[in-house]
């Protein structure tokens, strides 16, 4: 525990820091919240290994409630996955100079973010548990604003993001305070020996409110819009954090308060988590095909993911009272190796996409194009990591889909009728997903780094700073490790999924360097398929060079018979979508707009023709806008009563009071 | 693991020669002597002596494609059960490895398509992802309704529990499967009715528009990797729910009549399908999301089937 404190320490030291003058503020805020970071993974890393659960306590920081802390391997797992993107993160912003994150307040802030992230897995009272996450709120609405002088769309998505922050987190506090009914602590030791003396209902109503609260924190449709809109407009660095990070606290809070705090709860809970995890997952992969900006296509994928997670965690849940707890076990395995794995590639996917958008100023994949030629590094890394996220094998995606698609599998036998029903949707939500996320990262990356410059800031761009570039191997490596590998953190998951549910000593898993369950039937090997991959890949290049001793002369693209083949002539991000935006557009709804303006002499002739094509978040549009509009217009027809004069307004405030006493009496 | 190298000898040989046995059912029904069964093999040893072109804004991606689709069907074949219930990795020869394989497979050969710079290149890249994506939910959910009957994702063992217990075969879940997992094949390898493999026209072109800029070995490779991709997913077909002919035990002979029951198996498969692409136009673009969605209905009949009769 002393190891996590002091690592929280350095992070405080880095807040404190980030009021040094200009030259060395950035390398020492830094460095002090890469340290950090890197202490908080050696204590994660270290409950993990050895099983055991710490505690620390304290009257001084919240005088009334007390500041609890506990580390056990379950929040130790999501401050393993913080702490490595936390590092990254920093390491980047060193080499991330330009633009606003250099200003005081933003580093100060940024390094707050990061601190209240690798806090909240290890708050073990309601009271540390909402300081930390306002904080976490806090810190990341005012970074969302850092650099609103540029784009006006970041003061609108602080504002989005801010009311939906706020209200999730009242959610929250109801939901938790629900269960401190009838005499329980705040603590969560002692919420947890409470919990079975409270009713159903009450326990019901709780977990409801704060489903509610962290599902929207994790990006679950219908509570997603924020999402799509913070997530481009904050600086890189905090938008990695952000989606690697931030959303998995939503999954964090939701195992913690149902699978540890009530003791799994009833079954009809988990499948609302599986029902959100569907909408969610089917949702974000169709907006990650049509989108054109790249980080709100990366945006739209974390809410696909994270989908994929909380139908595992629902999978798990449901499962757990069934005769069969390996196989909730294992899905919940699989849904926490997803979080991880999530972590490294999404976070290397956004500093990549930061690191293209300082070379070439720009995130409109339609103004991007033959970066593989002048940043090798970043599309290389960009590119193993779309990889990874499209489940090819050997690469970390795969092996968490393939182990939830076990636990999903192995869970028909013997399952009740309700839950039989959500896993089958599960599974077909994972099918429908994998297909469409290859499309939207064929799209990132073909669009994006290969093919011609589409626009002079794509032709001028050049490699980023060293800095960036060793942040983004780094978080390639985990994809890398995790995907070879997978076996050598099968025990380190397996400890942290026995702590979720409460203590129980399965290991569904066989030790291994791959994945091989243990009493059902199945198994990978990813290493062996890498070899056996690399053998043949050697072979053909071997043969090919033994048979085709000729260099290769570069000719001119077919182009019809045409002289001249231009880089507008591409297909650009849009058109790449457009089959599938026009399969799905019931679900999309796409607004097109043609503007046809006349000679004046001549209906026969065109003047100009304008056309506009716009995929606007459809939940947004006829979900939340019919609402605001009600409220605003219900605050206008209000502002009658308003007419400036005194008396009135000393008249409602002595009825208000009059009420208030009689109703207290 | 000799078993294995076979398996990968076997197809690199016999796919090709499926693609001259489809090519020649065709031409015998249109009334013409067509090509020898032969004829692929020949083609790509004329395209290998070719010269080796490179589109001029193409980068590493373009030649390196033909090299992983070639490696993703390889060891594909190497670890599925085509000949024997024993091949190497037999323990982790898992089916949603195959199938992610060939995901990967086709990720390569769109991003070549975008890599060439080419406005052919994107659309026939759009296109067969497209197609791909919406075929990929049909094969993943027909893939686990076998599992699930199975009780387990392990392709040996799914092979062998159809051995064990024949009158699988002949259930409601299986024939469902069945019917979604042919009309997959035919998305999956580009065949009539979903794409035409012999038209150049732009407006037809699915997948020759994404491998349009290739020329001479690299050309042989891509053809080479489409017809065992081809082979591997009849191969699959006919192992997974006609298993018998294949060797169990690992023995020389074992192995021989499994080469054999494989060639037939295949062989009537390629008709069946062959018959299918003669009797059929091409399909619109558009119109095939129904027939796709189709798929994907009865596949997702097949598991719901295959729960209740339990």
């Amino acid at each position: 525990m002393t190891l996590l404190l002091v690592g929280l320490g350095f992070c405080l030291l880095g807040v404190l820091t980030s009021a040094l003058p200009r030259t060395y503020r950035v390398p020492v805020t830094a460095s002090c919240a890469a340290l950090g970071c890197a202490l908080a993974f050696c204590a994660a890393m270290r409950v993990l290994v050895t099983g055991d659960t710490v505690s620390f306590h304290t009257t001084l920081i919240l005088p009334l409630n007390g500041f609890a802390m506990t580390l056990d391997p379950l929040g130790a797992l999501f401050i393993v996955a913080t702490a490595l993107v936390g590092f990254a993160s920093c390491v980047y912003c060193i080499g991330y100079v330009r633009g606003e994150l250099q200003s005081r307040s933003a580093m100060g802030l940024f390094v707050a973010f990061i601190l209240s992230l690798l806090a909240v897995p290890a708050a073990s009272s309601i009271a540390t548990l909402m300081l930390f996450w306002e904080l976490m709120a806090v810190s990341s609405m005012l970074l969302i604003v850092v650099e609103h002088r540029h784009r006006r769309e970041a003061r609108d998505a602080a504002l989005w993001y801010g009311v939906m922050t706020q209200l999730g987190a009242a959610s929250i506090l109801l939901g938790l305070l629900l269960l401190t009914l009838r005499g329980g602590g705040q603590t969560f030791t002692e919420i947890k020996s409470h919990a079975d003396a409270l009713s159903p209902i009450v326990r019901s109503s709780a977990f409801m409110l704060v489903l509610l609260g962290f599902a929207s924190k994790a990006g679950a449709v219908p509570l997603h819009v924020w999402l799509p809109k913070a997530h481009p407009e904050a600086p890189s660095p905090v938008s990695a954090m952000m989606s690697s990070s931030m959303v998995a606290m939503g999954v964090y809070g939701i195992i913690r308060v149902g699978d540890d705090l009530l003791h799994g709860g009833t079954v009809w809970w988990w499948i609302a988590v599986v029902a959100l995890g569907t909408l969610s997952a089917l949702y974000g992969a169709l907006h990650a095909t049509t989108s054109t900006d790249i980080k709100r296509l990366l945006a739209y994928s974390t809410i696909d993911i994270l989908g994929l997670v909380l139908i595992g965690v629902g999978a798990a849940g449901a499962l757990r009272d069934t005769g069969h707890p390996a196989v909730a076990q294992l899905a919940l395995m699989a849904a926490l190796l997803l979080v991880v794995a999530h972590a490294g590639f999404k976070g290397a996917l956004f500093l990549g996409a930061g690191a293209v958008e300082r070379a070439t100023g720009t995130r409109d994949l339609d103004q991007l194009g033959g970066l593989i030629h002048r940043m090798p590094v970043t599309t290389t890394i960009f590119a193993l990591s779309a990889c990874s996220i499209m489940a090819v094998p050997t690469l970390s995606g795969f092996s968490s889909e393939w182990l939830l698609l076990q636990g999903l599998l192995h869970g028909f036998t013997d399952a009740s009728t309700p839950t039989l029903i959500a896993l089958l949707v599960g599974i077909v939500a994972l099918a429908l997903t994998g297909g469409l996320t290859a499309v939207a990262f064929v799209k990132a990356l073909g669009i994006g780094f290969l093919g011609q410059a589409r626009t002079l800031g794509a032709v001028n761009a050049t490699e980023v700073a060293p800095t960036m570039q060793i942040a983004m191997a780094l978080l390639g490596a985990v994809s890398i490790v995790l995907g070879l590998v997978p076996g050598l953190v099968v025990p380190l998951i397996n400890r942290a999924a026995q702590s979720g549910l409460s203590r129980s000593t399965m290991s569904p898993l066989a030790r291994g360097t791959g994945l091989v369950l243990a009493q059902l039937r199945g198994a990978i090997q990813p290493a062996f398929l890498f070899v056996g991959a690399a053998a043949v890949l050697v072979a053909v290049w071997l043969i090919n060079r033994r048979l085709v001793h000729r260099s290769a002369r570069r000719v001119d693209a077919w182009g019809c018979g045409r002289d001249v083949q231009t880089a507008r002539m591409q297909y650009t991000a849009t058109s790449f979508g457009e089959p599938l935006q026009r399969v799905f557009a019931d679900v999309l709804r796409p607004q097109s707009d043609v503007e046809l303006t006349h000679v004046a002499e001549s209906r026969y002739y065109e003047q100009s023709l304008k056309y506009q094509n716009q995929v606007s978040d459809a939940v947004e549009q006829f979900g939340y806008r019919p609402v605001i509009d009600a409220v605003l217009r219900g605050g206008k027809a209000a502002r009658r009563i308003q007419n400036g004069s005194i008396h009135r307004y000393l008249a409602f405030g002595f009825v208000a009071l009059l009420v208030v006493l009689v109703v207290l009496a | 693991m000799p078993a294995s190298a076979l398996q990968i000898v076997l197809v690199a040989l016999g796919g090709p020669l499926l693609l001259g046995l489809m090519a020649k059912i065709r031409a015998r029904a249109e009334g013409r002597v067509g090509a020898p069964i032969s004829q692929p093999l020949k083609d790509i040893r004329k395209l290998l002596s070719k010269e080796r072109l490179h589109a001029r804004h193409a980068s590493v991606v373009l030649p390196l494609a033909p090299i992983v689709i070639l490696a993703a069907t390889a060891v594909a074949i190497g670890i599925a059960p085509l000949i024997t219930t024993h091949p190497a990795l037999g323990a982790s020869a898992d089916i949603l490895v195959i199938v992610y394989l060939l995901l990967t497979g086709s990720v390569a050969g769109a991003l070549a398509g975008l890599d060439t710079g080419t406005a052919f290149g994107g659309m026939g890249a759009s296109r067969a992802m497209t197609i791909g994506a919406l075929a990929e939910p049909a094969l993943l959910v027909a893939v686990i309704a076998l599992s699930i009957q199975a009780g387990t994702s392990n392709l040996p063992a799914i092979v062998s529990s159809t051995l064990a217990h024949p009158n699988w075969v002949s259930g409601p879940s299986r024939l469902l499967a069945l019917v979604a997992l042919v009309i997959v094949i035919i998305a999956e390898t580009g065949r009539l009715p979903v794409d035409n493999p012999a038209t150049h026209l732009e407006l037809t072109m699915i997948h020759e528009a994404m491998i349009l800029e290739y020329a001479g070995p690299e050309l042989a490779l891509v053809t080479l990797g489409g017809a065992m991709r081809l082979g591997l997913l009849f191969s699959l077909v006919a192992n997974l729910f006609f298993p018998w002919g294949i060797g169990s035990n690992g023995s020389l002979v074992g192995l021989l009549v499994g080469v054999l029951a494989l060639a037939l198996k295949t062989s009537v498969i390629a008709v069946g399908v062959s018959l299918i692409e003669i009797h059929s136009a091409k399909l619109r673009l558009f119109r095939l999301p129904e027939l796709l969605a189709g798929a994907f209905v009865m596949s997702v009949l097949a598991v719901i089937t295959g729960l209740v009769t339990r």
